[in-house]
């Protein structure tokens, strides 16, 4: 049967803020502007020897250094060292931040029990970390794996915790009025409300896994972009040195534009926004 | 028969903490469409919490068919007046219906049938595959009564549902409810702070008062069915009834005001 329909109002306008159109011109081109002016400025700097060539070699070097690496055998392997690392880091320490986060968040007497070791830990550098992780597990790539998952595990742990429990309390009792189970539950009501803490997570946790690679490439001597960098250094190829770097910064960016991209997409799908 | 039995409902806290409710004994018969009713600060929503099973009462029982409740039952479904929260943003309208039904063993085309008819039922068999961000506040909260429909649910418990939908949505609710009632039989129970809705809707108003809440009266609603917005609004009992509940409610806030003075 069908209501009578009387003049209804008009269905409201969903309470979500329009996406974000695509950037104008200017939203583009005036980074690139800047990004043009700063590599010139430091090309003029280091030609007219106000700063040090040796240890600012002027930016075209730079670039010609990267092109040579570019074409080389061994960048691209250099390069998958540390990504893979980096990659592998977020895949353990994300799922297992959120599920350790989850427990946590919802069974309070562990929380309580934890909290003490959790607060001991957390504020703890990983690069201090650094000559226990090579005392056990040595200076494979397996420690600065090690290190990153560490680091990043707690900034996923955290969120992972506080999301569990920000279920509205309307979602709960509508999960216990109709009898979900605690799977149903967590699956339907607490995970959608962990989504938004835990890409904010994910995004904190790119960064750091990334420097700690880096970091532990560098100080440990694995192979991968922090080793090339140090290698460089030590060699007096100040133009190498800075190509690497370049190829970390570029790395970060590249990996941070797809996580936040991935983000956007499962959000706009899921309609979260709104709640957040 | 949903049977409550000297209810009482204290919350904890300092002197004592706040009673919500106190000494409340109603029944509500099979098929009946039951409206609690009260000036706000009654602990209608309380009540409500107690009998679906979300909240334990301090003291007193509550029964279904003589099986006492102590946790949410299975044959009840309850609707929020906060559709917003309690339907699920990012999944579509069917499958927001489709979830309480997955645990019954049912297979997967059974429950898409459910799926289909309840939404018919309250109209929106078109918006299956929105999401319900998409969708005005009215056609949310019918989503959340399709999801309770779809359900089966022997008592249908509702809070202030339609309190937070313009006039004319209202209006077409409080029919679809008739209507679904009608056609299930199911018992309803049903708080709300509208007068002119209670009366419409119900065989029986209870007119409960400020907390300390017990029921002060329950007033039989003998207007026939099927009742219409204009026609039995316009009858001369309609009229006598809503005086009589509106009545002692002002009469009740009124005591109160002077009590407190």
């Amino acid at each position: 049967m069908v209501l009578p329909t009387l003049a209804r109002p008009a269905p409201r306008v969903p309470r979500r803020r329009p996406a974000p159109g695509r950037p104008r011109g200017g939203a583009v081109l005036l980074p690139l502007l800047a990004l043009a002016v700063a590599v010139a400025l430091q090309e003029a700097l280091t030609r007219t020897g106000v700063l040090p060539g040796s240890y600012f070699p002027p930016a075209s070097q730079t670039a010609a250094a990267l092109l040579v690496e570019l074409g080389g055998a061994t960048f691209w392997q250099t390069l998958g060292s540390t990504v893979s690392t980096w990659l592998l880091a977020l895949l353990i320490a994300v799922p297992l931040g959120t599920a350790v986060g989850t427990v946590l968040g919802l069974v309070r007497p562990v929380e309580a029990f934890l909290r003490p070791v959790v607060e001991f830990l957390r504020p703890i550098p990983s690069v201090a970390l650094i000559p226990l992780v090579v005392l056990t597990i040595g200076t494979s790539a397996r420690s600065a794996l090690f290190l990153a998952v560490f680091a990043s595990f707690w900034q996923v742990l955290v969120p992972a915790i506080a999301g569990v429990r920000s279920a509205h309390p309307i979602a709960l009792d509508t999960a216990r009025s109709y009898s979900f189970t605690l799977w149903q539950r967590l699956r339907w009501v607490q995970l959608a409300a962990m989504l938004p803490h835990l890409a904010t997570a994910t995004r904190l946790a790119t960064s750091t896994s990334l420097i700690l690679v880096v970091t532990a490439e560098i100080i440990i001597g694995i192979p991968g972009l922090g080793h090339e960098i140090t290698m460089s250094r030590s060699v007096g190829n100040a133009a190498r040195m800075y190509a690497y770097i370049v190829v970390s910064g570029v790395a970060g960016i590249v990996v941070n534009a797809v996580v936040k991209r991935l983000e956007r997409a499962l959000f706009v799908s899921h309609g979260i926004g709104a709640q957040a | 028969m949903l049977l409550i039995t000297d209810l009482e409902k204290t919350y904890p806290g300092p002197n004592g903490g706040f009673t919500a409710v106190r000494g409340m004994s109603f029944a509500v018969q099979d098929g009946e469409m039951f409206t609690i009713v009260g000036p706000s600060g009654a602990g209608k929503t309380t009540l409500l919490r107690c009998i679906a099973g979300l909240s334990a009462p301090t003291a007193g029982t509550i029964s279904i068919d003589g099986v006492p409740i102590d946790g949410p039952p299975r044959e009840f479904a309850v609707v929020f007046q906060d559709y917003a929260r309690s339907l699920m943003p990012w999944m579509s309208v069917a499958r927001n219906v489709e979830l309480p039904l997955v645990k019954h063993g049912s297979d997967a085309r059974s429950r898409r049938r459910a799926v289909e008819q309840a939404l018919a039922e309250v109209g929106l068999a078109d918006a299956a595959h929105k999401k319900p961000f998409q969708l005005s506040g009215g056609m949310q909260q019918r989503v959340a009564i399709a999801r309770a429909i779809a359900y089966r649910p022997k008592v249908l418990i509702m809070d202030e549902p339609f309190a937070s939908v313009d006039a004319q949505t209202r209006a077409d609710l409080e029919d679809l409810l008739l209507k679904v009632r009608e056609e299930t039989g199911t018992t309803i129970v049903f708080v709300t702070h509208d007068v002119d809705e209670s009366v419409y809707l119900s065989d029986r108003v209870a007119i409960v008062t400020r907390s300390p809440s017990r029921i002060d009266r329950i007033v039989s609603i003998p207007l026939p069915h099927p009742r219409d917005q204009i026609v039995t609004k316009s009858l001369p009992e309609f009229a006598e009834l809503r005086a009589q509940v509106f009545g002692r409610i002002r009469e009740m806030v009124h005591d109160a005001a002077l009590a407190d003075a």
